[in-house]
């Protein structure tokens, strides 16, 4: 695109954020501040994880954008588009085929590779701020690890809900050291950062923070002894593609109250259903098998 | 009172500026022993008491503490990680408006259970036992655990912040004002109740107040403290009954006798 460098930022702005990359790296999740830059986007609309693809895009790259684990949302679509107008790199909606992975809200299904970078938007980075408002005093609550009052939150949960009813943006410790929000993915999803070959990248652009989780890296959800972390599971499985274990969307069908439930990560949903799977009510949402989204 | 005293302060001073907050105070604390800190607004009490809490660096002098593990240490000399460490487990800081000890947004229950999850327990079932059983031991009905703070009284929240004190077992607690905002009935029995704690667990007390009769009450000795600097100090009747310092001869006529 004329006028523009490639991938939108200039050169110095990605060199920068490519530092805070590197930092965030060598310290599994620690929340490296950057001069995060205006976007031509809204804050909250993935101002932070534009900032990081667009540091660590090559040409030879393929970018899938999801967006609660679909590609055909709004959000998905237009920053997709962006980076295909601004880089000119190939663009995928396949899991199996995308270098780097931008999300918001959700991991893919399909386990990510060594070869593969999933990048997150992040609205908020620093887990403790719903109990302690101050900068200062979160910071020095990382830098001595005082991480007990996390727990005063899940605390709350048991005891209002019989159990840790915190569905998404599940706390976990990483490496053992540091704190870290997830972002907003469901817990679902929390196992599959633990020891993942890919490097997972988050970057907050409004808070202007970047961390990391390091390939191989342990990360564990915090929990009870008598209240372990668990996932959410469903009595139903996927309506299109008949899948049991993959995060499913409730979706209202008709104007009858009815609805059903399907894979939210709808390129696993369309591999699955691709390859023969077929679940209960294949057309519910008036996509016969052959047409389903590749 | 045998062995060697658990907090010694030799020479604390501490200025804003120009101005003296406290000067050269210096006095030992035994375990067991509840030391009180009595005089009008603006003498430095309460510069005092945070000094001695570690919340205030001093200008000059030491704070020397009796840990558990390691003896005597200075505490302005030891790590940030250990001396926060030794503040939320082995010492309790009472404060006078309890909104600033207490966590307004969570349950009864959690701010109980604070201290013992920040410390490492990790047992659901056994923070809730030791929660409830500290909810009784102030006093407060024990179906209250799961409601918010700002749904109970003054006194309430009073007791609720010194269980959320006393739960990790501290030996030593500081209190400014303890009973400060409370109505009389109340304060009397929060007094009671004090009174009871601090001799069932044998704790060390160092309390704050502008109120001789709590210091009554509550105290086995006295700091009377004026414009900064320790005037008087005796076993508290020793103090009330015969003040020899023309300033505590003032303070204690200036009680109302109804």
């Amino acid at each position: 695109m004329d006028g523009y460098n490639f991938a939108y930022l200039d050169e110095q702005t990605k060199r920068m954020i490519r530092r805070a990359i590197l930092k965030a790296v060598a310290i599994p999740g620690y929340q490296v501040p950057f001069a995060s830059r205006e976007m031509p986007l809204p804050y909250g609309w993935g101002t932070g994880g534009i900032q990081v693809t667009a540091a660590i895009i090559g040409t030879a790259d393929v970018l899938k954008v999801i967006d609660q684990g679909a590609d055909d949302t709004t959000n998905a679509v237009s920053i997709r588009r962006f980076f295909a107008r601004t880089t000119g790199v190939a663009t995928t909606e396949r899991t199996a085929e995308a270098t780097i992975v931008q999300t918001r809200h959700r991991i893919p299904e399909r386990a990510l590779g060594a070869d593969q970078i999933i990048v997150f938007q992040v609205p908020i980075p620093e887990p403790l701020r719903w109990l302690e408002p101050r900068e200062t005093e979160t910071r020095k609550m990382h830098a001595l690890a005082e991480y007990g009052a996390m727990h005063v939150k899940l605390y709350e949960d048991v005891a209002r809900h019989g159990r840790i009813a915190t569905a998404y943006d599940y706390p976990v410790m990483v490496s053992g050291r540091y704190l870290m929000r997830p972002s907003p993915i469901p817990k679902f999803d929390n196992p599959k950062m633990d020891r993942s070959p890919a490097l997972q990248l988050f970057g907050a652009g409004r808070e202007k923070r970047i961390y990391a989780v390091p390939p191989w890296t342990a990360v564990v959800s915090l929990d009870f002894e008598d209240h372990p972390f668990e996932v959410q599971s469903w009595d139903q499985c996927c309506a299109l593609c008949g899948a049991e274990d993959s995060f499913l969307d409730e979706v209202i069908v008709d104007d009858r109250g009815g609805r059903i439930y399907v894979c939210s990560d709808s390129d696993h949903c369309g591999e699955r259903r691709a390859a023969g799977h077929v679940g209960p009510q294949p057309d519910a949402l008036g996509q016969p098998v052959e047409a389903a989204p590749r | 009172m045998t062995g060697q005293p658990l907090l010694r302060v030799a020479g604390v001073t501490r200025r804003y500026g120009t101005r003296i907050g406290c000067r050269d105070v210096t006095f030992d604390l035994w375990p067991g022993e509840v030391l009180g800190i009595v005089g009008e607004s603006g003498s430095g009490k309460t510069t005092l008491l945070k000094c001695l809490s570690a919340q205030l660096e001093p200008d000059a002098g030491r704070i020397v503490y009796a840990t558990r593990d390691d003896g005597p240490q200075d505490i302005f000399a030891l790590s940030e990680p250990r001396r926060r460490l030794l503040a939320r487990t082995d010492w309790g800081i009472v404060h006078q408006h309890p909104v600033e000890g207490l966590r307004m947004k969570v349950s009864a229950g959690a701010n109980v259970g604070e201290r013992l999850m920040a410390v490492g327990a990790r047992h659901y079932g056994q923070i809730r036992t030791s929660a409830l059983d500290w909810l009784g031991r102030v006093e407060i009905p024990r179906d209250r655990i799961d409601d918010m703070p700002r749904t109970f009284s003054g006194g309430m929240l009073q007791r609720l912040q010194i269980a959320r004190n006393l739960v990790s077992q501290p030996r030593l607690v500081f209190m400014d004002e303890p009973t400060g905002s409370l109505d009389v009935s109340v304060q009397a029995r929060l007094l009671d109740l004090l009174r009871g704690l601090v001799a069932d667990l044998g704790l060390s007390v160092v309390v704050v107040t502008h109120d001789l009769a709590v210091a009554r009450l509550l105290a086995h000795r006295l700091m009377v403290m004026r414009a900064g600097s320790v005037v008087e100090e005796g076993l508290t009747d020793q103090v009330l009954d015969d003040p020899q310092h023309p300033y505590t001869q003032l303070l204690v006529a200036s009680i109302l006798h109804p």
